[in-house]
């Protein structure tokens, strides 16, 4: 009978990026003993990608900023699916989190007056997102893990976990072993916080690193929690495209905020050809007016290339399929053209983009001061998550709480950039402050021992079925390419029915994945555990999409190509059922107070 | 396009280990972490490494590529001769977990051991500072660093004398000069740098400097200011001469 070693805390944290830290610190200040569990070393969670910035109405670059005007931003980028208070309580906050992240040492880029400077960014009305160059992510991730470490926070780095553990519906702990040894770990504790990001990882291309495998997602539904949202994936506009081997790493949106335009084979700037109503008022009509917006004219509007995620993706894929794409599959993205505009731009392009600049000149061989670059779209963010109280961040299950990623309800169906970093914030601290007092308020539950032991000898079977065991790799790479290629950017019923048929059969073979070699440090163990939360995930996302018979920012369904003012009013709801199925329901929203409704028709 | 090419990849852990030639397909732009994958997807599925972003910015895939250390994503094969076997070993300035992973725990503990970051008062009322872009940037050269620990697996006082219960290495340096340095900050590390840390143990070899991904300026740019304090602060004969008096 494997044995555990055995950790008690009020608060338990899963995951290390910005939400998990944050919520982190938070529940420590509040008293409670906290222990974290990541999935990689401190620093490394996927946080420290984030380029662009942190959204917040600080108003510190345009005095017409405020907390109205980001909520209705929010609010329209996410098409009205969000849930409002959530998007209320993040407009609010944010410019307090961004100040007390400068208050523990983060150093932001200032403005002339020396305050914090803000930049432009896609989808936001002002200047708004606080950034450091474009290495924003990394600032404020070491920022609070550099504040954590003396704050008494005890971290279990390079740990899987197996299982959220249950105690009469209420959560009791987590169970998992560490990579190092493969040692089988139990963290009991009264409240456990999920702050472990995205799923980027079930597509083929995608922007996340290897961990974002939507294990928090799978951990909740298991636990019986309810997930929202997931038939909506963000695909970022501009991942890489070439060499073959770094597809899909990023290109952040600050290059078009900086003045980068997008551009097919033909030279043509095709942004300009197709701007939503929704949109129209605030995006330039002509190629000057965008230019001058970039560079902070007040009066100009913003230039299309600067539309949502969602919609930017979607004119690439076009141009792509009418044979107008760059050579391998993608557009160009120039910002070497600012040189007839500015001078030493070559200069102000490795000063304000310079991990861009290091990361073409190293990986392409290409220099963007002097060349364009190839870009395409890239799955990026993963919208939906457990569905949480708004003002708590509690789930469905009494003392699960969810921040971050993966979480649903504060960017509706697609997210606007730079809305990422100041919801770790937001809601890592509102999940910590109200962890800890849930910890407070209730006793440690009991711990299932039957359960305990059946979790660990189910992590165990591969070992059992040995290297004569379906290769978990592969199947990884099976599901991935499925999924990249049934339900990716443009979906349609047949390919997605054809998903579910393929996500059973991967799951008939993950049930006979095998490993070789012992338990330490076996990535290949690591990845037949991913792949089981992997499928999850890719069934949920699988069988929301379907049900959404309309198209609706991220989501875009070739047989349904419109939005449909009747599904406006729902959230998809995902849920274990009793048989072990998957339940997938429409949920009506919640109406909007008339308050916040007022300021949405006064920023119209 | 694809050519075979042949990794020598050390496998074992802290009992010892060898050598082992793995040979891979590889094609135009891959980086060595690619063709680790490749290997470990197709012939070693246990082989261990560890990494994250493929990107460059998260510092996790550390080793050392035909003797120097690198980060596996951003080193790329072209840049390599691929007529020999390329030689893949795990970091040697930190203890083996397995294979290409070693045990960095270390660096995380010493950190601790810094004092940490203390603002002046906030200069406006609202609670928030002014601060110069040129001030800040000074620092920000710091803050780049992505805690790969590259220049720590290259200090000769780690690497060779195994100070780490001494001294804090290059990484530390720069962390402990970003603070120092920082527009906001109170706090006074000097005498501990001397005396906890032994930054005199740093003869200024620039090796640190040479491996750094984020081609941060280590050695100029934060240990030799940082020596400089510790100079003046407990060597300088007329402020010596002062105190006296």
């Amino acid at each position: 009978m494997p044995e555990f070693q055995r950790f008690f805390y009020d608060v338990l944290v899963i995951g290390a990026g910005g939400a998990g830290l944050r919520a982190a610190i938070e529940a420590s200040a509040g008293g409670a003993r906290v222990g974290v569990v990541c999935k990689s070393l401190l620093g490394k969670a996927h946080t420290v990608m984030a380029e662009g910035g942190i959204a917040a109405a600080l108003a510190n670059v345009d005095d017409r900023d405020n907390w109205r005007v980001h909520f209705t931003d929010t609010m329209r980028g996410g098409q009205y699916l969000n849930n409002w208070r959530m998007a209320e309580l993040h407009a609010k906050e944010a410019p307090q989190c961004v100040r007390e992240l400068e208050a523990w040492g983060a150093l932001f880029d200032r403005t002339a007056d020396g305050k914090i400077l803000q930049r432009n960014f896609g989808g936001h009305r002002y200047p708004r997102l606080a950034h450091v160059g474009d290495r924003t992510g990394l600032e404020m991730i070491r920022t609070l893990q550099d504040h954590g470490i003396h704050m008494g926070i005890e971290v279990h780095m390079e740990c899987t976990v197996l299982r959220l553990l249950l105690d009469g519906g209420r959560v009791a702990g987590a169970c998992g072993y560490d990579r190092e040894k493969g040692r089988f770990l139990l963290w009991q504790a009264k409240a456990v916080v999920l702050a472990t990001g995205g799923t980027g990882r079930v597509y083929k291309v995608s922007s996340n690193s290897w961990e974002y495998t939507g294990d928090g997602l799978a951990l909740a539904y298991r636990a019986g929690a309810e997930l929202q949202d997931m038939e909506f994936v963000q695909f970022h506009p501009t991942g890489m495209v070439w060499p073959i081997s770094v597809r899909g790493i990023l290109v952040t949106e600050g290059v078009r905020g900086e003045g980068g335009v997008l551009r097919n084979r033909e030279g043509r700037r095709f942004m300009f050809d197709d701007i939503p109503d929704l949109y129209k008022e605030q995006t330039a009509d002509s190629e000057e007016e965008g230019w001058r917006y970039t560079q902070g004219d007040k009066k100009a509007r913003r230039p299309p290339e600067l539309l949502t995620r969602d919609h930017v993706a979607r004119c690439i894929i076009r141009e792509v399929k009418a044979g107008r794409g760059s050579p391998h599959g993608g557009v160009f993205l120039d910002i070497a053209w600012i040189k007839d505009r500015l001078p030493k731009a070559e200069e102000h392009i490795k000063r304000k983009l310079p991990s861009m600049y290091h990361q073409f000149k190293q990986l392409a061989d290409l220099d963007i001061t002097r060349e364009p670059m190839e870009v395409g779209p890239t799955t990026h963010y993963m919208m939906g998550g457990v569905r949480v109280d708004g003002d708590s961040q509690m789930s469905t299950v009494p003392g699960l709480f969810a921040a971050g990623e993966v979480a649903a309800g504060l960017h509706g169906s697609n997210r606007l950039g730079g809305n990422s970093l100041s919801d770790l914030l937001v809601f890592g601290r509102r999940a910590g402050r109200y962890a800890a007092e849930f910890a407070k308020a209730n006793g440690l539950a009991a711990i299932d021992e039957t359960e305990l032991q059946a979790t660990a000898a189910a992590a165990l079977y591969p070992f059992e079925r040995g290297p004569d065991g379906e290769n978990p790799y592969q199947i990884q790479y099976d599901l991935q390419e499925a999924m990249q290629n049934l339900v990716g950017i443009v979906r349609i019923e047949s390919e997605m029915q054809q998903a579910l048929g393929e996500i059973g059969n991967l799951r008939q073979r993950a049930d006979r994945a095998g490993i070789a070699g012992n338990r330490e440090y076996n990535n290949g163990w690591h990845t037949a555990i991913d792949v089981g939360n992997m499928l999850i995930v890719s069934e949920a996302i699988t069988r929301a999409a379907l049900l959404r018979k309309e198209s609706r920012g991220a989501q875009f369904r070739e047989d349904f190509p419109a939005k449909d003012a009747e599904w406006g009013k729902f959230n998809i709801v995902v849920k274990l059922g009793a048989d072990g199925a998957m339940l997938v329901a429409k949920r009506g929203l919640t109406p909007l107070t008339a308050e916040l409704q007022a300021v949405i028709e006064e920023m119209k | 396009m694809g050519a075979p090419a042949t990794f020598r990849i050390w496998r074992g852990d802290p009992a010892g280990g060898v050598f082992q030639d793995y040979t891979t397909q590889v094609e135009e732009g891959m980086v060595v972490l690619d063709a680790v994958h490749r290997i470990q997807a197709q012939q070693a599925p246990d082989l261990a490494v560890r990494w994250n972003c493929k990107a460059g910015k998260c510092g996790s895939c550390s080793a050392e590529v035909n003797g120097i250390p690198k980060l596996m994503c951003m080193t790329r094969l072209s840049n390599l001769n691929m007529n020999a076997p390329v030689i893949l070993e795990p970091m040697h300035a930190f203890p083996v977990i397995r294979d290409l992973v070693t045990d960095v725990s270390w660096n995380f503990r010493a950190k601790k051991t810094i004092k940490a970051f203390k603002p002046r008062p906030p200069d406006a009322p609202d609670g928030t500072w002014r601060i110069q872009q040129t001030d800040v940037e000074r620092v920000q050269e710091f803050r780049k660093c992505i805690e790969c620990f590259l220049c720590q697996d290259v200090c000769h006082v780690l690497r060779e004398h195994r100070k780490h219960d001494e001294f804090i290495g290059p990484r530390l340096l720069v962390y402990a000069a970003a603070l120092e340095m920082h527009p906001l900050d109170t706090e006074d590390r000097v005498s501990d740098l001397r005396h906890i840390h032994n930054i005199g143990y740093c003869n200024i070899t620039t090796c640190c400097r040479q491996v750094c991904p984020e081609s941060i300026t280590i050695t100029e740019n934060a240990i030799i200011p940082l020596k400089e304090r510790v100079v003046d602060r407990f060597f300088d004969p007329m402020k010596r001469l002062f105190r006296i008096l």
